[in-house]
């Protein structure tokens, strides 16, 4: 094996092989480091994204939003169904062969391109030289002129309430379980708690998402929590704001959990509980002394707009830096990295990075709250269209929700798009595009979509955002 | 072959260039030497050229930024063909029906749909308006900010507290205009010199009628001879050169709590134009022939008005010369051009009755003024000064004869 590079990136997660792929494709020699191993001790790329995150949830959601909608939504379409039942092992077997083609295919991509895959910890030294220590002991010193750090990060556990692996779980056990829970409790009503949350709802758990904040879904624009919230309500998944919880412990049966709410303190007992408070950066033992390498106060790696490091040629991508823990967005700083080191233009727009969570309605939004807009002071218009009114959704019995658009009253910029409604994470593509070109909201007025589609839904906002909707009453 | 288009090697005094103006958008084909936008500095405005023929693929500046030396402003895809084209929206059956003579410009199938609207509504020119959005293209802010301030040459970028043009009742309107870079320099330095030097100005009148004479007898032959015409100017410069030569604190500068004494003379000739006033320098002019100053003028003149000036030509003066007779002033306190110390001011000429020989006589006339920096030159050398060139114009054997 080669001991110099041109880039060593550590990590191989959705920040980390887009950076090494790019770097590759960029003619730089390149070596890929990842130290993830998943519960049966294979050695995989992909990260937590891949393994633990988007994509196993994404598989599980399917799962049992269709095993839903089979047994409760059929019969409306004339589909008479009887005997309906869910097998928990073979939905676990349908994700992890779903992940492990991804992490699969993303060994064949870092291959295809040329990068070497180094699996084992990678430890960054001074002078841009890495500790590499493979899975079986064996340490190696690389070089390379140009590092890329993208360790992400890892779930924030709580002192009161340890992970035990069994009944106090992070995201990852979430995904894991072996049979339906009869009582689940989540400690954190974010985007990670409300998809988990609502995997084990369609499949029979009793569920209660405890909220610390008094506001659901506070980064959201709030029309669209207050509508999101309706619908969870509807769906009897419990979600209890503004309940502290103050510790949990397992006992024979499960897990006891006391929370202090407006009412006073609070004990419940579940079967399981999950704990989703949020993710911190993940640096340990990722950097000797001496790197130049900078750490902020809460943990991330400092870097500045183009993801550049204190230490000269040393780069940080992905959930280590700072950021929206998005995927998404750590692909496009893992690419611009790997354009900028092989000296050529790279950019990230960070106020156009969509957000996704993918319940049932699905959310989505990119750009700017109602609630920010107004703090701006600028004058703002809004356009709302239902998909109660869509053709299409209500072909698809899909009406819940709505397309939201804010534009600047000035000179008609759209200023954020927030959708709560069938398919939004699809739908948001085209609002981020008209974003990342200024487009105003006339000009999706002027741009024809496709009927029947749900994409009209944003055509049709934008319209209702000068009250020139054709498909709905402008008020 | 793609091509980096850099900011030209700015000159040492000037730290940085503002994009004004983006002549070409993304896609667009270019052919050599065209001039692809407009860089404005404190004094001028550059031009960047394309330096071959292609076709342009990326702006990598948003006008109204700030740029220095060597920075990549664009990327040009060397060669023929633009294949941009297939790109664009089907434009004839969005837009309304057969209306071609209104929307100009090759770049209207790359336009937003808003301002393919805004655009054959207001029939606008799409070259004219400053782009904001990504690769240069026009938003439909960018139309909205352009009809609001048409005469703004600065663009500006998603501005966090919107610009609300002030509206009076119909017909009353303010209209906010930002100062161009150039104006805006001009406003610092004037003010500069003001708060800076103990100004005053102090006036005299010339009797015209021997330089008249000298002109009315010699300008056909000059112009044959020289391929320039006679002008004033040329005696003025002279005039002044001699002058400066007999007071040279007139002629030096004051640096700190020195007084820098020039050896050679520098003489600045103002030049209005469009933009505003410049004032190109005479290297030299004691060494200039007439004929030399003639053409030197003329030529500055010329390319003050085209922008073609550079910034070398602006800097390093020692004494400067102001015309506002010109525009028909009789008498005015022009201000000095720091870092010099005096500046004369030129008015109109008119005939007017004077005595001389006890004798009243119809005589050309003209008032001067020398305003100056009080800090070095006293009244008296100041007075005396303005004397000289009088002397020098009112007896030009003097000029001749160097007394």
């Amino acid at each position: 094996m080669a001991s110099e590079y041109d880039v060593i990136v550590i990590g191989g997660g959705p920040a980390g092989y887009p950076a090494a792929i790019r770097a590759a494709q960029n003619k730089l020699k390149v070596a890929c480091i990842d130290e993830w191993k998943n519960k049966d001790g294979s050695a995989v790329f992909g990260g937590t994204c891949t393994n633990a995150g988007c994509i196993p949830s994404k598989a599980l959601l399917e799962s049992s939003e269709l095993y839903h909608k089979t047994k409760d939504e059929l019969g409306v379409h004339g589909i008479k169904v009887s005997g309906v039942s869910f097998d928990v092992a073979q939905m676990q077997k349908r994700k992890t062969g779903i992940v492990k083609a991804s992490t699969t295919g993303i060994a064949m991509l870092l291959k295809s391109a040329g990068v070497t895959p180094l699996q084992g910890h990678g430890k960054l030294l001074a002078g841009r030289k890495v500790e590499f220590t493979a899975h079986d002991g064996k340490k190696e010193t690389l070089s390379a002129k140009h590092i890329v750090l993208a360790s992400g990060s890892i779930p924030a556990e709580l002192k009161s309430m340890p992970f035990d692996g069994k009944n106090i779980v992070d995201n990852w056990g979430a995904l894991d379980f072996d049979s339906v829970p009869k009582k689940l409790a989540v400690v954190g009503a974010g985007i990670i708690g409300l998809e988990l949350g609502s995997v084990w709802r369609r499949l029979g758990s009793e569920v209660v998402i405890l909220e610390a904040l008094d506001t659901f879904l506070a980064l959201a624009d709030q029309g669209l929590a207050k509508e999101a919230a309706r619908h969870f309500k509807k769906q009897a998944i419990d979600i209890k704001l503004g309940a502290k919880v103050s510790g949990a412990k397992p006992t024979a049966s499960g897990v006891e959990v006391t929370y202090a709410d407006a009412s006073g303190s609070q004990t419940i007992n579940v079967d399981k509980l999950i704990v989703c408070v949020g993710r911190r950066p993940y640096t340990g033992n990722l950097l000797a002394d001496g790197t130049g390498v900078q750490i902020d106060d809460k943990g991330f790696i400092k870097v500045d707009d183009h993801c550049k490091t204190t230490a000269e040629n040393v780069w940080a991508v992905g959930d280590c830096v700072r950021g929206p823990m998005l995927a998404h967005k750590a692909k496009d700083e893992g690419v611009m990295v790997g354009d900028m080191i092989a000296g050529k233009y790279g950019h990230m727009n960070y106020d156009t990075i969509p957000s996704v969570i993918y319940t049932a309605p699905e959310i989505a939004w990119v750009g700017q709250t109602e609630e920010q807009v107004k703090a701006t002071g600028r004058p703002y218009k809004i356009g709302q269209f239902p998909f109660a009114a869509s053709g299409r959704a209500r072909a698809m019995e899909s009406t819940a929700g709505f397309v939201k658009l804010i534009a600047a009253q000035d000179d008609d910029e759209v200023l954020g798009v927030h959708i709560i409604g069938p398919l939004a994470g699809e739908l948001i593509a085209e609002a981020v595009l008209a974003m990342e070109y200024s487009a105003s909201s006339e000009d999706l007025q002027r741009t024809i979509h496709a009927h029947p589609t749900l994409s009209e839904a944003l055509h049709e906002a934008a319209l209702a955002a000068d009250k020139r909707a054709i498909d709905n009453i402008n008020r | 072959m793609a091509i980096e288009i850099k900011v030209p090697q700015l000159p040492e005094s000037v730290a940085d260039a503002t994009l004004v103006t983006w002549h070409k958008q993304a896609g667009q084909t270019v052919s050599r030497d065209e001039n692809l936008a407009d860089l404005e500095t404190d004094k001028v405005v550059l031009e960047v050229p394309a330096p071959v023929n292609g076709v342009l693929k990326e702006l990598r500046i948003v006008a109204g930024t700030s740029v220095t030396s060597g920075q990549v402003l664009a990327v040009l895809e060397e060669g023929a063909a633009a294949t941009a084209a297939p790109a664009a929206a089907p434009k004839p059956a969005a837009a309304p029906a057969a209306k071609p003579a209104s929307a100009p410009a090759a770049g209207n199938d790359k336009l937003a749909p808003s301002v393919r609207r805004m655009v054959e509504e207001k029939q606008l020119d799409p070259a004219k308006i400053p782009a904001t959005g990504r690769d240069g293209r026009i938003t439909k802010g960018d139309v909205v900010e352009f009809l609001d301030k048409p005469a703004a040459a600065a663009a500006s970028n998603k501005p966090a507290a919107a610009p609300a043009p002030a509206v009076g009742a119909a017909g009353r309107q303010d209209q906010r205009v930002p100062m161009t870079r150039l104006r805006a320099r001009i406003a610092e330095r004037l003010l500069e010199a003001q708060q800076t030097q103990a100004q005053l100005t102090t006036f005299n009148e010339i009797d015209l009628k021997a330089v008249m004479d000298v002109r009315a007898k010699y300008k056909d032959t000059f112009e044959k001879k020289h391929g320039v015409k006679l002008g004033f100017m040329s005696f003025f410069v002279k005039a002044a050169v001699e002058a400066l030569k007999k007071f040279p604190v007139v002629n030096a500068s004051v640096e700190g709590n020195d007084i820098v004494y020039h050896e050679y003379y520098d003489i600045g000739v103002a030049v209005s134009t469009e933009r505003g006033l410049m004032v190109p320098v005479l290297r030299d002019a004691d060494l200039q022939s007439y004929a030399d100053i003639e053409k030197n003028i003329g030529a500055y003149a010329t390319r003050a008005r085209e922008g073609k000036i550079t910034i070398e030509e602006l800097t390093g003066g020692t004494f400067s010369i102001t015309n506002g007779g010109t525009f028909g002033s009789l008498l005015s306190t022009p201000i000095v051009n720091m870092p010099q110390s005096a500046i004369l001011g030129m008015h109109a000429t008119k005939e007017r009755p004077v005595v001389v020989n006890g004798q009243i006589e119809i005589r050309p006339m003209m008032y001067v003024a020398l305003s100056y920096d009080h800090r070095i030159i006293d009244g008296r050398e100041a007075v005396q000064f303005l004397v000289a060139i009088k002397d020098g114009l009112e007896d030009p054997a003097r000029l001749l004869l160097g007394v």
